[in-house]
């Protein structure tokens, strides 16, 4: 199964001339799509925001390959899909949200999710007891 | 003016029980008083949801041909206990799968156990099952490779010797690093603050000295009708209580049983406690009947008059200390935010209020409507004068 995922790439100085992406393509299968890009200039440091599509093996693969390469990389999401089906409103999602995306109300009890405020760290994916939060699956 | 169960089940027949859940139950007796409410009222509902270790399943296969006497057994790769009788079996709500990797990578993800496997086998998923025996003349089969589902076995009843906790500890971390514990991942430093109870709506609490709830009492269990069976494992009904009777600390369990095979998946939910293990979410509800005006002061308890005892997970818990750091009553638990020391923490719920609140309404319309009778305990729950303790281990060990 195929996964799609947008990663936000920042890459140092000595690495902007390197051609990367073709080096995920080749070795990973990894199908992308360059969603923004900022060629270093002043700091020296590039940024590319991809959306990257293959399975989950190729993808981590890839994360490692990019991470060892010293490029950092940080998870864009709006892939996160909350199930309210499967949810019960426990609010475990919630305690470890850096950015507040999931949310209890209080008195209420009720758990609200704001995709605009997620980050795509996906540890609410880690910790979800119930299995409710998944990535969106291509 | 007492009323008695007998004359509440006439009114429940007809359909004329008045019913209020243990929320809306504080309006109406505030409105109307206690003593109007007392006569008016015939039953509170109570409700919660959050996850129950000390939770299992019996199943009885039916037997094979040839017959088998089963010594260990698989279900979805998750161990299940044999030493019971042939074809007897007892799913644990934790077990983890032999292959699973638990901690080795820290903190496991815990995908799959006994507690899944009893949400899938309500489910009417189909469920693998690998068997082994020694053989013997009157049971030869020593091997069984098959699948089956709830609707090809005999029986299957559930049976949690520990659920419904009256009262239960807020978990927080003094220590330095991040840890992960049943009640979720705790931040270094007083980082959050984790509870679990459904507190004005939890069943024990609204019966605080077990004047209704005993052996033999009708619930409300995993979406099905069960029963109280006993006072539940680690029952401690000595604890310090507030001027509510309300105890200040985990107190009071039950041990519940009922037929697995009427309930429904929604409200027994397997759990993946990440760093820990898996358990089993158990959806409970109490009626609790209005036989006199001091049944139902109890059933008006609020969230601000319930205290829970907050307990360091990172030392204190571990070790047995006892210590209890400060001491929040729910209302402001619910606020999302308390103060320890001179530090803001912000809360958050392990067991689901929402679906307490669900629990509560089902029950009240099951009353409502004539679906469920009301029964007379046959032996109340021991209280604080059974003298009767939550001790740690007595035995010799290193």
């Amino acid at each position: 199964m195929e996964i799609s995922k947008k990663i936000v790439l920042h890459f140092p100085e000595n690495l902007v001339e390197r051609p990367i992406t073709y080096e995920l393509v080749k070795n990973y299968n990894i199908v992308f799509n360059i969603l923004k890009a900022k060629v270093a200039v002043d700091d020296g440091e590039g940024m590319l925001l991809l959306e990257l599509t293959g399975t989950q093996n190729n993808i981590d693969k890839s994360l490692k390959y990019l991470k060892s390469l010293g490029v950092k990389t940080e998870p864009l999401t709006r892939d996160i899909i909350w199930s309210r089906q499967d949810c019960i409103m426990c609010g475990i999602c919630s305690s470890i949200c850096p950015s507040h995306a999931f949310y209890i109300v209080p008195e209420q009890m009720i758990l609200k999710f704001e995709p605009e405020k997620c980050i795509g760290c996906e540890e609410c994916l880690k910790v979800c007891p119930y299995n409710a939060i998944k990535l969106k699956l291509m | 003016m007492k009323k008695t169960i007998d004359e509440i089940n006439e009114k429940i027949k007809k359909g004329k029980a008045v019913v209020f859940t243990a929320e809306e139950i504080i309006e109406v007796a505030k409105e109307q008083g206690l003593k109007n409410t007392a006569k008016k009222v015939d039953v509170v509902t109570t409700g919660t949801f959050g996850p129950m270790c000390s939770s299992g399943a019996f199943i009885n296969l039916g037997h094979t041909r040839p017959r088998m006497r089963i010594t260990r057994a698989w279900l979805n790769d998750v161990e299940v206990f044999c030493g019971i009788a042939a074809v007897d079996l007892y799913i644990g709500a934790t077990q983890i799968p032999d292959n699973d990797p638990a901690n080795k990578e820290h903190p496991g993800r815990f995908r799959y156990g006994g507690g899944h496997l009893i949400e899938d086998l309500v489910a009417g998923k189909k469920i693998k099952i690998k068997a082994l025996s020694y053989g013997t003349d009157c049971y030869p089969k020593k091997e069984l490779t098959g699948e089956f589902t709830i609707k090809d076995i005999n029986d299957a009843f559930l049976f949690n010797p520990r659920n419904c906790y009256q009262n239960y500890n807020v978990a927080v971390n003094l220590g330095r690093e991040k840890i992960y514990t049943y009640l979720g991942i705790l931040k270094p430093n007083l980082g959050n603050a984790n509870f679990c109870s459904a507190g004005q709506l939890s069943p024990l609490l609204n019966d605080p000295e077990y004047l209704t709830i005993g052996i033999g009492t009708r619930i409300f269990l995993g979406g099905g009708i069960g029963y109280i069976a006993w006072h539940g494992t680690q029952h401690d009904p000595s604890v310090a209580r507030n001027k509510y009777s309300v105890p200040k600390s985990g107190s009071g369990t039950i041990a519940v049983i009922g037929d697995l095979k009427t309930m429904k998946p929604e409200w027994l939910r397997g759990t993946s406690i990440i760093g820990y293990g898996v358990s089993l979410t158990v959806g409970i509800g109490i009626p609790i009947p209005i036989l006199d005006e001091d049944i139902l002061k109890f059933t008006c308890i609020k969230d601000s008059d319930i205290v829970a005892p907050v307990v360091d997970y990172s030392y204190d818990y571990p070790n047995l200390t006892g210590r209890v750091i400060a001491e929040i009553d729910y209302a402001t638990l619910k606020s999302g935010k308390i103060r320890i020391g001179n530090k803001t923490v912000p809360t958050f719920p392990i067991s689901s209020y929402p679906k307490a609140q669900k629990i509560s309404r089902i029950l009240k319309n099951w009353l409502q409507t004539g679906k469920f009778l009301l029964t007379e305990p046959v032996q109340r729950l021991p209280g604080k004068e059974s003298g009767i303790k939550f001790r740690p281990f007595q035995g010799r060990y290193k």
